[in-house]
């Protein structure tokens, strides 16, 4: 039976996300999909889903909803003291919800994002094969006050706790993971080492669609001919400063692009509060050949 | 012995292929073939061809092997290959209200370029352009072919709200908004077609190797036509070439 988790209070910033929306990057639309795709295939995993479920992707602070019918849930990523009718929860176990209680969020403990998975994944819409809320592409792109997101209503059943050692390593992390761009060899030496040696904090202008580094380097490379970029790819704008794009991020773009994040780059990068500091480490392509 | 195309590897399982650094038809043609090309050969796979100016990316969704490689026995045959065949193009024809209510710029530019805005709206629908590929928005439309008298650099102070269907130049290009974005073109007219439609299987109808025509119409037509769009009873007119 379809049931529904009605949205009491909408918190910062939250969206439905799953793994992304493939093959329509050729006509201007980002991939979307969940920031953190390790702790999202984690809450999944822990509920049996699909890999590709949609969930609730949570940012700094949680929502407060209300759920009308039965559920198992979980809740994996940046540790934002879940509550359950008022009693704790922890992150990376299944969790039975009961029809009528609600689902809260407190103070941040760690990380930046958290995903909120159910027994099935959430209902919502799909457009051009996915359910990743993106403003222009989907109806809806943010959570608010009153929503209602369907899910298929499961019994409750004995619940099993998932060591959470190691599954989670990357938000703690402050290594971030990168291969050099395409034009990364343009660099000078100076700058080169620079990228690897400073310690770097995203700015408060960060969001779904790019992450902008406070600290700028210095930029003597000339913009080029407009061509793909993908998420994870770190640009560098005339002023200096350094945009890394997201999953939201555009398709094209005529900056260079200096750097292209590994997919636990990314993870690990998104997890960052603005102002937190993070290194650079520089992998070699020869690490990736079988 | 030419340079290119150059091969390079962008992250875990995507590479990036680059002709010649120039914004022309015939370079457009090498990577709309090569597209096509790359795109029947890896059908079976998980993989995304997206292409820009010069340049394409073949982005791997699934595996992290040597990706590198692959693309390059692929780029080889395709060399090999000796393909001549060509490639199908339509030329659509895009109306356009160039009426004052939406041509926010068209003053700013006839005085600047000393054009009446009759000269600039006759210009700018004279010609057919080349549709280079699509990106920065959903349906937006890279154009190339916009007359040099109405070549005009970008707005100082970029809009916040740029009204869906905008049309606008912006140096040597001219396009289409095809949702309400910030942006810093100057906008000389409205455009009430349709540019992307995510409830169709192909969003846009539009693409790389294509070429678009601009015709005016009145503000009356344009709201006649706006309306036809949202009951989904409009298509754009094209023709094959």
């Amino acid at each position: 039976m379809m049931a529904q988790v009605e949205i009491i209070q909408p918190g910062l910033y939250s969206s439905i996300q799953d793994l992304g929306r493939y093959g329509y990057r050729g006509f201007g639309v980002p991939t979307s999909g969940a920031m953190d795709r390790q702790a999202a295939k984690l809450a999944n995993l822990l509920l049996k889903n699909e890999p590709e479920a949609a969930l609730l992707e949570i940012t700094l602070q949680g929502p407060k909803m209300a759920f009308f019918g039965a559920a198992k849930i979980a809740i994996t990523g940046a540790r934002l003291s879940p509550e359950l009718d008022g009693v704790e929860l922890e992150n990376n176990q299944v969790v039975n919800v009961l029809p009528g209680q609600v689902l809260g969020f407190g103070k941040r403990k760690s990380g930046y994002r958290a995903y909120l998975a159910i027994k099935g994944g959430f209902q919502t819409g799909k457009v051009l094969g996915s359910r990743s809320w993106y403003a222009g592409v989907t109806p809806n792109s943010r959570l608010e006050k009153g929503m209602k997101l369907p899910f298929l209503e499961t019994e409750p059943e004995s619940v099993s706790r998932f060591s959470s050692v190691k599954v989670d390593e990357h938000i703690a992390s402050v290594v971030v993971e990168a291969l050099p761009g395409p034009e990364f060899e343009l660099l000078q030496p100076s700058e080169k080492e620079a990228l690897q040696k400073w310690r770097f904090s995203a700015a408060k202008e960060s969001n779904r669609m790019g992450i902008q580094f406070q600290e700028k380097l210095e930029n003597k490379l000339e913009a080029i001919l407009t061509g793909p970029v993908l998420p994870g790819t770190v640009q560098l704008t005339p002023s200096g400063t350094l945009i890394a794009l997201m999953r939201d991020g555009q398709t094209t773009g005529g900056y260079p692009r200096i750097l292209q994040l590994t997919e636990t780059g990314i993870n690990t990068l998104v997890q960052k509060l603005p102002g937190e500091k993070f290194g650079i480490k520089l992998l070699e392509y020869s690490q990736f050949k079988k | 012995m030419s340079d290119f195309p150059k091969i390079k590897r962008m992250g875990e399982g995507a590479v990036l292929v680059e002709f010649e650094p120039e914004i022309s038809p015939e370079i457009l043609e090498k990577v709309v073939k090569l597209k096509k090309f790359l795109q029947e050969k890896l059908i079976k796979q998980k993989v995304e061809v997206i292409s820009a100016y010069n340049s394409l990316i073949i982005n791997y969704l699934l595996c992290i092997e040597d990706v590198y490689n692959e693309v390059c026995a692929l780029l080889e045959e395709f060399s090999g290959a000796n393909i001549d065949e060509i490639i199908e193009s339509e030329l659509f024809h895009v109306p356009v209200c160039y009426d004052d209510v939406f041509g926010l710029d068209l003053g700013e530019i006839s005085k600047a370029k000393n054009l009446s805005e009759k000269e600039i709206i006759r210009l700018h629908s004279s010609v057919d352009y080349l549709v280079y590929f699509t990106g920065f928005l959903p349906g937006f439309l890279y154009l190339g072919g916009l007359p040099k008298k109405l070549h005009f650099s970008r707005r100082s102070h970029p809009r916040k709200k740029v009204r869906k269907g905008a049309v606008g130049i912006g140096e040597k290009q001219t396009g289409i908004y095809p949702q309400t974005s910030p942006g810093g073109w100057n906008i000389i007219g409205n455009s009430p077609v349709k540019l992307f439609d995510p409830g169709a299987d192909k969003p846009c109808k539009i693409s790389a190797g294509d070429r678009l025509r601009f015709y005016q119409v009145d503000l009356e037509e344009h709201q006649r036509i706006l309306e036809l769009v949202k009951r989904g009873e409009f298509s754009i007119k094209s023709e094959k070439l």
